[in-house]
């Protein structure tokens, strides 16, 4: 039975993303028959997989989603949007009972609670009252005159993300009287602590008037990256009584230690879901490959005797065949990794939503080149800072609906996500409409943190530049530059790490371009074969500036310690690789040697190699999960021979030979001269 | 020459095995060592490498395994001995190490293979203390089979301790020495 569970998370969680995309659209007057089917269809079919399965709880939730969407379906209930917001939190609430389910933790018992008997009151067509204060219970806006109790449970990466808790309980102490308790179940021995991450949770009881917004506002940066419970203080738990709230810290954190244990050890067997099309296009290159193959299987046949030129013409054609059938399949199961953005995109709607509503803001999202593709992988790792981007757009550039009026701008601000390929990249755009960077508040603050130097005048776009700074924006001056900068050098080093770059562009009053380029896939690469005595490197095509025979006249040393060679205009630093990897060099003039120039994000450099082989593309194979990293290589290769080729990172080069002064000199030029 | 024989490939549960363990064994320097038959992933003839730069000369370089790249170290000149060159017997034995959850997939030439012996827990003695001549965290035991004595050794830790490690110290070494 087990084996089916996988597939029907997976559908289910599909289900949701649909319900949640088609309740957005209802939620913007969109609604008709058809959208409120699509919801009721979930609905229905994520009931009959739970109760299937025995999960009581999933289905018994659901039932009650449906009986409600059921009434809408046939008119018997009006679509208000005070429903609609009902069911977005209940496809929250359905999201974190099958994940509990899946990952075999506890679900938070209360927010299931409170929210079914929300739905429940609805149903019951019990007064608005009533609605009213089940929703501030659960997740609604009000002023508790007590104050607030908040759970608040970091995820372990939280602090990589430029957050600090510190920070934000110093914020809540402003607002009243602050306790703070601390929950060390979650703490690891000394011996596995890592200082980057956050393991503990706390406990926090705020008194005094404090408006729910307030509360929200500090938490609004983490939201996604911890686990937080907020409730009023003078709002008795469902359940009443003073057990549940002394029994609910250790119930609730028991199970969630392990779900943390289970999520950093455990092996995730992760799957995906590639659409038909692609698979019959591998069927018939397959089949074109078997035809290939047989037609060389007659021509190899054949006798030696009668092999004659007709024959040689159709070996060289099944040969030509061959290739393309290959390039063909490695293409196509590579296109099996490549999914559409738009599985990253799909989740801004509803954050574009829940912000707004949050902000008082209007924002319309668009979107566009949602099918462009990408590899699963940089997909993955791309969606944390294309959220943290996508908040930042609107919290910070967007206006308030009175500015942008005053500004003369249309009241709704436009939030447009692109993303299209160019040449080997794809490209992501983000653009608000909103404030723009104050260019000489940046620079005024970069001046005092002497990050740009009294006398430079930096150009519009370096000062923008200045925003990914690390440490640029810190708490204090998120209202100074207009907030920008939150963790955004944690943006840029997510993004190159993923071999990315990201850039903006601000205007003032007209808004801010956010433009992330990623490479389409991590698993392969164009490279170029050099020779350097008897090995074969690769160096990356896109890192290749230009290859030239070495005029040994330009080839002057500095302090007796590096070599330059003068370029054009230029001098550029020169690394013999043989001197640098221990290569044997194979004899012969230096004359005959080539320079390659190359560049990384770190430098530009020139090589010296014996001879430009092939370029050809290679699939990219770590030297890591069976050795270790070395340094100045990304990996290696498989070459057509059978042999093992190494793969020079080029940044990583540089770094090597700016280390290692005078060891990849050219010595044996000084001594050719000599 | 191509002796590839594949073996068991799952790893095994010391635990349980303790009773009785199957060990190959190889010869170093006229010594018998054995490893843990069930890391043996298989046992192929010594083939050209890949250098890798800026490695201590053990690490032989990397060898294309079936599209995977495998490490060969050379045991002999990782324990000092004298370097051989090598010959018809030199055999490059294919193991799997454990390290933090992990696996790795590793060569390790050594002069030849000799024989797989069912080797009984009461057999083994502990390693006697050798001084800092040898490295005897690496050695499980001695085991006397047919009046020969078989050195055991923990591949996991050789290969964690012995190699690894040892090139993060190098590593360091030589980026404290530009620095």
């Amino acid at each position: 039975m087990s084996q089916f569970h996988q597939v029907f998370f997976e559908e289910s969680f599909e289900g949701l993303e649909n319900m949640e995309s088609a309740l957005l659209d209802l939620n913007r007057g969109e609604a008709d028959a058809e959208t409120i089917n699509t919801i009721f269809r979930a609905a229905h079919s994520i009931k009959g997989g739970s109760g299937t399965f025995g999960f009581v709880e999933v289905a018994g939730f659901t039932h009650v989603m449906e009986t409600l969407l059921d009434q809408m379906r046939d008119g018997r209930r009006e679509v208000t949007g005070q429903a609609v917001d009902l069911l977005l939190a209940s496809v929250d609430v359905v999201r974190e009972l099958l994940g509990a389910v899946r990952d075999g933790q506890t679900p938070d018992q209360e927010r299931v609670a409170s929210t079914r008997s929300a739905l429940e009151s609805l149903l019951d067509g019990a007064d608005a009252v009533g609605d009213n204060r089940q929703m501030a219970g659960d997740h609604g806006g009000g002023e508790s005159m007590g104050g607030w109790r908040i759970r608040f449970r970091p995820h372990p990466h939280l602090m990589q993300t430029g957050n600090d808790p510190v920070r934000m309980f110093r914020e809540l102490a402003a607002l009243g009287e602050l306790q703070v308790e601390a929950d060390l179940s979650g703490l690891p021995a000394f011996e596995d602590l890592s200082p980057e991450e956050a393991c503990l949770g706390w406990s926090l009881v705020l008194r005094g008037e404090v408006a729910r917004e307030q509360v929200d506002e500090i938490f609004e940066w983490v939201e996604g990256d911890c686990e937080l419970d907020i409730e009023a203080l003078d709002v008795a738990p469902p359940d009443g009584g003073d057990k549940a709230t002394d029994g609910a810290p250790d119930v609730a954190v028991v199970p969630r230690k392990e779900a943390g244990r289970a999520k950093t050890g455990g092996t995730e067997t992760s799957s995906i879901r590639v659409g038909i099309d692609k698979i019959d296009a591998l069927i018939n290159i397959v089949g074109e490959l078997v035809i290939t193959q047989s037609m060389l299987g007659q021509v190899g046949g054949s006798d030696f005797d009668s092999f004659d030129q007709a024959a040689f013409e159709r070996l060289r054609d099944g040969l030509a065949d061959l290739e393309r059938n290959t390039r063909e399949l490695q293409e196509g199961v590579m296109r099996i990794r490549m999914l559409p953005i738009s599985f990253s995109f799909n989740r801004f709607p509803r954050l574009v939503h829940d912000l707004s509503q949050k902000l008082g803001k209007q924002v319309e999202l668009r979107l566009s080149g949602e099918h462009t593709e990408l590899d699963k992988t940089v997909l993955e790792k791309i969606g944390d800072p294309l959220v943290h981007l996508v908040r930042n757009s609107m919290d910070h550039g967007i206006e308030t609906p009175e500015r942008r009026h005053a500004a003369g701008k249309p009241e709704t601000g436009i939030l447009h996500l692109n993303a299209y390929h160019q040449g080997g990249n794809i490209v992501i755009e983000i653009s608000d409409d909103g404030a723009g960077f104050n260019h000489e508040k940046i620079l005024a603050k970069a001046r005092e943190r002497g990050l740009v130097g009294p006398g430079e005048e930096p150009g519009e776009e370096d000062i923008s530049d200045l925003i990914f700074q690390p440490g640029f924006s810190t708490a204090d001056e998120v209202s100074d530059v207009s907030g920008r900068g939150v963790g955004m050098d944690v943006v840029r080093r997510n993004i190159k790490d993923l071999g990315g770059s990201v850039e903006v562009r601000s205007r003032q009053g007209e808004g801010t371009t956010f433009t992330i380029r990623l490479p389409l896939t991590l698993a392969i690469l164009d490279g170029q074969l050099v020779q350097v005595g008897d090995a074969i490197y690769i160096i990356p095509l896109v890192s290749i500036v230009e290859s030239l025979q070495i005029d040994r006249r330009r080839v002057s040393s500095v302090a007796g310690q590096a070599d330059v060679y003068k370029l054009r205009d230029e001098y550029i630093p020169v690394i013999n690789l043989h001197d640098l990897f221990d290569v044997p060099r194979r004899s012969g003039d230096f004359a005959e040697s080539l320079l390659v120039v190359v560049e990384g994000s770190n430098g530009r450099i020139g090589l010296v190699i014996d001879d430009l082989l092939g370029q050809q593309q290679v699939v990219i194979k770590s030297l890591e999960s069976n050795f270790r990293p070395v340094e100045g290589l990304s990996g290696a290769t498989i070459l057509g021979d059978g042999t093992v080729a190494l793969i020079i990172d080029v940044a990583g080069l540089i770094e090597l030979g700016r280390n290692r002064p005078g060891s990849g000199r050219l010595q044996l030029l000084n001594g050719d001269a000599a | 020459m191509n002796t590839a024989q594949a073996v068991d490939e799952q790893p095994g549960d010391e635990s349980k095995a303790a009773e009785t363990a199957q060990y190959l064994t190889f010869i170093l320097a006229g010594e018998e060592y054995g490893v843990d038959i069930l890391r043996v992933q298989e046992i192929k003839g010594w083939e050209r490498v890949t250098p890798i730069p800026n490695t201590p000369d053990f690490v032989k370089g990397v060898i294309n395994l079936r599209g995977t790249i495998v490490p060969i170290i050379d045991l002999r000149q990782r324990f000092g001995l004298d370097r051989i060159e090598y010959g018809k017997t030199t055999v490059v034995i294919v193991l799997k190490i454990r390290h933090e959850e992990q696996e790795r997939t590793m060569g390790i030439v050594v002069d030849a293979v000799s024989e797989v012996y069912d080797v009984q827990a009461e057999e083994t003695r502990a390693t006697p203390d050798f001084g800092g001549v040898v490295d005897t965290d690496s050695v499980k035991g001695l085991a006397t089979v047919d009046d020969k004595m078989i050195i055991l050794l923990d591949i996991d830790h050789l290969i964690n301790a012995g190699v690894l490690e040892h090139l993060d110290g190098i590593g360091e070494e030589t980026a404290d020495a530009a620095s």
